[in-house]
Order: structure tokens, then sequence, then C-alpha cells
């Protein structure tokens, strides 16, 4: 359970890691603002209450690991890092420039990255292999993954969730992030999978349900999977895409789209509103 | 001479792995059977993971477990453990350079009933071309285990290809393999033949032949395709007439054409390629039977030879 203030300092969070997005992204450079900016209180909730993970101990074998399976979101994750110390503020200027230590998907080249994604689909099975390791070691390390709703289409990511359920894999936490638009449209237009919910549930494993833009709905869910033995569970955020920004939110143009100058603004003046009101 | 089975090296070496270094894990995508990792499944149930029939998702999972400190090997048929998983080879683990050690077993045509769908002729090819990953190809079942061994000490992503049929016996146990050295099998003057794998007894069968002949052929055993070390290249083509390589993969992009890059403009010698032409492999009731068909014979080798001297 959260209590009013520590829901209000992730709050606080989220809302410096959507506008670290927006910084990031900067004018006239394209970027993945929609499918980041679904992910911030995800991540929030992950990285400053419930992992075990910090800055001085990135190498812990008992730190838990957070596998962004839809690595284009990798600008939300960097943000997240950033706050935690992982490197100086600097470097999320230099995001994708050349020779930039921010590359353009997740790299194992920087500080609290765990994997290399960017490949769709190949993030579940990656975080597979680390739970077995973390069991085999009798690690309480916990593994997290974030995949996409589009990324669903993906047949490896069955493969993955048929094996961790064969593996009675219960160190596993995988998060669906449904904000319903894929890079060129809306899911359901471009490749409807019915039932998504129900095929997880059928593939052994646990679901639940949750409003993926509440805090405390994703802790609450995050805790009950802990709870769970013996099988692998799905968290379902409920989010919309470019969340936070008006412009964006259920907008393909900015799954990976160029911010204006009046964008840009009104992007920061949107996040300024929003502060106002905490 | 004594033949011994490449795929059995593989699965015992994989045991004396597993017992030397409890981080050792294996994988498998339901051929255990066939590549002999069910060996090391009754010796480390615990250790072991069937995968099902899944490639892509046993090569990140290797990646995943590697990433947890772990040393997986993961073995199948090549042309599912290479090209089935390719993306999952190049973004799961060559990228991040994990600890994952890849087994294609029944490589090239070794696989000679199952036909085209099954003989690895581009596996190693292809992986090699990917930045970090080694590509070792083991002549019999004594340098499997030399390899085996080399590789829980490489930390880094390694693809070891395995023939599937017995092969002769004929390099000494003692010694320990080294990633990117030559070794002469054959002392010769006249020509000299850089071959790999399975070919490399071909090879050595042909330099007989030569010998009849008059003609003195060196048969120098390139373990790995990837790394080739210029500098170990240039030690053997002093003095010699031509130069031939033989290997049991597509010549386009493979041992050939490697060694070809690393010698043009440094010595000038007429060159000649024994490999797989453009083409896929075919059915048959014996593993000598494609050899001959797709010009990997000891003959093939021998012609070869001739052409080259008198280029
Ligand atoms: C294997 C693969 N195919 C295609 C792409 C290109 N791509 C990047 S993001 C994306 C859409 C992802 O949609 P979704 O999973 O719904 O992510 P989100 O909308 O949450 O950003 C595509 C097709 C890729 N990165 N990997």
């Amino acid at each position: 359970m959260l209590k009013p203030e520590q829901k209000k300092e992730l709050e606080k969070i989220t809302l410096q890691l959507r506008r670290d997005l927006v910084e990031m992204i900067g004018i006239g450079v394209a970027g993945h603002l929609g499918g980041s900016s679904s992910l911030a209180e995800t991540m929030a909730v992950l990285y400053f209450n419930k992992m075990n993970f910090s800055a001085d101990r990135l190498k812990d074998p008992n730190r838990d690991r957070l596998v962004l399976s839809k690595g284009h979101a990798a600008l939300i994750q960097y943000a997240a890092l950033c706050e935690k110390g992982c490197f100086p503020r600097e470097e999320l200027k230099r995001v994708k420039k050349l020779d930039a230590l921010l590359q353009g998907h997740p790299d194992l080249s920087i500080p609290g990255i765990e994997a290399v994604t960017g490949s769709l689909g190949q993030g579940l099975s990656i975080s597979l292999g680390l739970a077995l390791a973390l069991r085999l070691n009798k690690s309480p390390a916990r593994v997290y993954t974030i995949m996409g709703d589009g990324e669903q289409s993906e047949g490896q990511l069955w493969e993955a969730s048929m094996a961790a359920a064969n593996f009675k894999i219960d160190n596993l936490t995988a998060f669906l992030d449904w904000n319903s638009v894929q890079a060129t449209g809306a899911t359901k237009d471009i490749f409807n999978i019915p039932d998504l919910d129900k095929k997880w549930t059928s593939f052994g494993w646990h679901s639940i349900n949750v409003d993926g833009h509440t805090v405390e709905a994703i802790l609450n869910a995050i805790e009950e999977a802990e709870t769970i033995k013996g099988k692998p569970t799905l968290i379902i955020l409920k989010t919309i895409k470019g969340k936070g920004f008006s412009f964006a939110e259920g907008n393909p143009a900015y799954h990976n789209g160029i911010l204006t100058e009046e964008t840009y603004k009104q992007a920061l003046k949107e996040l300024d509103a929003i502060k106002a009101g905490l | 001479m004594e033949k011994q089975s490449l795929r059995k090296a593989y699965g015992d070496a994989l045991v004396e792995l597993g017992k030397q270094n409890s981080d050792v894990v294996a994988l498998e995508a339901d051929l255990g059977k066939s590549t002999m990792s069910c060996l090391f499944k009754d010796a480390f149930p615990d250790r072991y993971f069937e995968m099902g029939i899944a490639e892509q998702n046993m090569a990140s999972t290797s990646a995943g477990l590697a990433l947890g400190g772990k040393i997986p090997f993961y073995s199948t048929f090549a042309v599912f453990a290479s090209g089935r998983a390719y993306d999952q080879i190049r973004c799961s683990i060559a990228i991040p350079r994990a600890n994952v050690k890849i087994c294609g077993s029944s490589c090239g045509l070794s696989d000679f009933g199952d036909g085209k769908t099954h003989q690895s002729i581009e596996d190693s090819n292809v992986i090699k071309t990917l930045p970090n990953m080694i590509v070792i190809n083991p002549l019999d079942a004594v340098e499997v285990k030399k390899v085996m061994k080399f590789l829980l000490s490489y930390e880094g992503p390694a693809y070891i290809r395995i023939n599937r049929n017995d092969l002769p016996v004929f390099t000494a146990e003692e010694g320990e393999f080294e990633l990117g050295k030559l070794r002469t099998i054959v002392d010769g003057n006249d020509a000299l033949i850089f071959a790999t794998g399975a070919m490399v007894w071909k090879s050595v069968e042909a330099a007989g032949l030569l010998k009849k002949d008059g003609i003195s052929a060196q048969v120098v055993n390139v373990s790995a395709v990837k790394p080739l070390v210029k500098e170990e290249i240039l030690k053997y083509t002093a003095g010699k007439k031509a130069i031939i390589t033989v290997e049991e993969a597509v010549k386009i992009g493979g041992l050939g054409a490697g060694i070809a890059a690393e010698i043009i403009g440094e010595v000038n010698l007429p060159f000649e390629q024994v490999g797989i032409n453009d083409t896929f492999g075919t059915s048959a009731h014996g593993y000598d039977e494609l050899l001959e068909k797709y010009g990997l014979s000891t003959n093939h080798i021998y012609n070869a030879v001739k052409r080259a001297l008198n280029k």
C-alpha cells in the first residue's frame, strides 16, 4: 500500500520522466514519444518503489532486472535510469548523437540496461533466461519485462510464453503496454488479436488487468504477482499512447514523430499545468 | 583409420564441462538424442532445459542465462541453430557479446538422408559475418573435445559445427586448441591446401594420391573459419606454387573467400576453391555420395590441386 506522500512522490517522478522525454527528443528530431510516455507510471513504480536496483550496485547479482522488450521505448527507461543517477543529466541531451552513451535502442554499454533489445519479440525470452539463471542461483531477485501490444504478433513471444509456463517460472513478471496503437495505426486495424488476455491465461499465465496510468494500481498488481507461485504473471496495463500530451494521445504520428517548436513548447506547458495541480 | 562420433564427443565433453563448472547449462530443441546433449541431461537434469521445437526462444533464452552469469550451450541441427534464429543470435547474443555457445549439429551435407531442408551448407558463412561471433569447425572427435575445453574458458559467443557422421580420428589427444592458429596435418612444399572440418581428412587422402604422382601437398587444418589471422596464413605460403581451399560449405562467403581476402596483394599464387557451388543439397543414402555430387570428394581435391599447379 502506498502512503499519500509516497503516491505524490511517484506522481512527481512520473511528471519528471515525461519532461525528460520531451527534452531528450527536442525540436526537429524524431523520437518515440508515444510508446515511451505510455510507460511513465510503470517506470516510476518499478524503479522508484518496487525494484531492488541502485546506481551504486549495477552489478549486484541479486538486483532486480528490467528488460524493455519494446526497446524503441528506450527513452523512458533512460529518463528513469538518469533520475536514479546511473549517468549524468548531460547525457540526456546527447541521445542518439554520434558516439553518444545513450543509443537509439537499449545497449549493454549503458549503465543500468540489462539486455539488448530493439528487434521486437526477443525480450521475454531473454527475461526467461535471466529468470532461470536467478532460480538456479537461488537468488531472491525478480525479472520484469515490458512488451507492446503490437509486439504480440511476434511468434517468438508465444514460444517464450509457453516456455515460461512450462518451467513454472514465478520470479518473472511481464507487462503488456496495451496502448492500442502500433507503428502505423490502431492495433485492431493493423493486426487484431482477439481475446489477447485469454490467450495468456490459456498459455498458463496468471493475468491482472490494471489502469496503467495509476501508480497504486500498478504497484498493487506487482505485489499480487509476487504472491503467485508456480506460474508467471502478466500485468496488462491499459494505457494511452502519448499519454500526457494532448496532441499525441492515441496518435500514431507520434509513434516516432518529430516535435516542432510549437508542439515542444505545448508539451512542456501541459506538463507544467499538471504539476501545478499536484 | 578408426572412426569416432563427433556428436558423442560433443555430449561427453559437455558433461565434462558440467562437472568442472556448475555454471554450465545446456539447452536443446527436441533433438538431444541426435546432438547428444542428452548425455548432459542425464548427468545434470537441473541444468538442462528442453526448450521444445522453438529455436528462436532457445537462442534468446540462452542469452538471458548468459546475462545471468551462466555458460549456456545450446544445440540443435545446424540449419535451425543458425538460420532459424539468425536475428536472435544477432540481437540477443552477438551485439551484447553474451557468453553463449551455439552447437550446429548435423552440419554441412552430413545429414545426407534428410535432404536440402536439413543440410546446412551456409550456416558457418552466415554466422561468421556477425561481429563478435567466432566459428569453429572441428575435424574429428578429438578436436571436438579440445574445442569444447577451449570454449569453457573463452568469454564470448561462439558457433561450433558438428558433423553427423563418424569420422576418422587422426589428431593427437595431447595439446590444446588455440583460436586462430593453423596446424599442419601433412607436410609438403608444392601445393598448399587449407581445409576445414571433415574436409581435412579428405584433403589428407588427396595429398596421398598426389604423392604417388610426385606432387607434394601440405595440408593445413583451419579449425576456425573465423577468426582468420593473416600472419598465420602467410606463415605457410612462402615457397608454395599454388593455394587450394577446401570446405563443406557454399563457396560464397566461406573459407576460400576468407583466405583469398587475407592473402590478396600479399602473395600472388594460383588459387582454387573446393566447396559447394551456389546450390542447395539433396537426399542420398550415404554421405560420400553427396560429397561426390557436390564436388567435395578426395578426387575433386586432387583435381583442384592439379589444376592450380597447371595454372
Ligand atoms: C522485429 C521487429 N520488427 C519491426 C520493428 C519496427 N517497429 C518498431 S516499434 C514497432 C511497433 C510496436 O508497436 P507496440 O508493440 O504496440 O509498441 P508501442 O505502440 O507501445 O510503442 C515496430 C513495427 C522492430 N523494431 N522489430
